[in-house]
């Protein structure tokens, strides 16, 4: 179990940052991800992969300033 | 022209010797003069935060009338320039620091060395996450306060500030995107402003670690 931006949520095992944002139709461009606190470089996003446990902040940004 | 001397005790009588001395050394970079900077880098002014560096690569332009804190006789000019202006002439004696850059993961590191607070102030999306992730990486001791969704008009309190980590804050609605029909406009970029610099104000009087 991962809990995602406070809400617990089933995974594979296995399964990236990257996939996790596919699999929550997140756009990887306009998102930061914070995994037990600590920010995950966009260029890891393919290769962190997400273990049991894990806490996962997906903060997203929408246009307009 | 005022003194130095004089301003500075307008703003000790209205916020106290201890608070002032607090925000006269306070540092801030804002990063982007939009709807958001430009009424950002007003408040900070206002309240006499000492060193502010103004970051932004674009001129001003008459579609930035309807929310920034710009006017028509600064069309055409780079907002570093423009706004470096307006606020010396709320107080003619801050540090004002302006890089007329576009901000890049390549410049990022050296651009926001020297300020202990970030606000990101963007308009488009991909902007504000490259900005956000740069500063989380490199410089995770920074305060950052970044903002999203302030688009239209109404739902005042639906505008927010979110702690997301010790040093990490989001403003805005989080979901209100600017597109056609669902403009910016002037009353709510501000509240979101606002939120943004009276955060950053609680920040720089509470240094809050």
């Amino acid at each position: 179990m991962l809990k995602v931006n406070g809400k617990d949520r089933m995974f594979t095992a296995g399964i990236t940052v990257m996939d996790l944002l596919r699999e929550m139709e997140y756009p990887a461009e306009r998102v930061a991800v914070e995994r037990n606190g600590d920010i995950v470089p966009k260029r890891c996003f393919s290769e962190v992969c997400l273990v049991d446990g894990d806490t996962i902040e997906v903060v997203s940004f929408v246009g307009g300033g | 022209m005022l003194t130095f001397e004089e301003i500075e005790a307008a703003l000790i009588q209205r916020h106290t010797e201890e608070i002032q001395k607090k925000l006269k050394t306070a540092k801030v970079a804002v990063a982007g003069l939009g709807g958001l900077g430009s009424n950002v880098a007003f408040a900070l002014a206002r309240i006499g935060a000492g060193h502010l560096h103004l970051i932004d690569f674009d001129r001003v332009d008459i579609t930035n009338l309807n929310r920034q804190q710009y006017f028509i006789r600064h069309i055409g000019l780079f907002k570093t320039e423009a706004l470096k202006q307006e606020l010396e002439e709320i107080n003619p004696y801050l540090d004002i620091r302006t890089d007329c850059v576009k901000v890049t993961p390549e410049n990022l590191t050296e651009l926001f060395q020297e300020e202990d607070i970030v606000c990101e102030a963007f308009d488009e999306p991909e902007a504000k996450a490259m900005l956000v992730n740069g500063i989380l990486e490199h410089f995770p001791d920074k305060f950052l306060v970044a903002a999203s969704g302030m688009a239209g008009y109404g739902g005042s309190n639906a505008i927010h500030t979110r702690k997301i980590t010790e040093h990490f804050y989001l403003c805005g609605d989080e979901t209100a995107e600017s597109a056609p029909g669902n403009g910016l406009m002037a009353p709510r970029v501000a509240l979101c402003a606002a939120h943004e610099a009276n955060l950053i104000t609680e920040l720089i009087i509470g240094g809050k670690e």
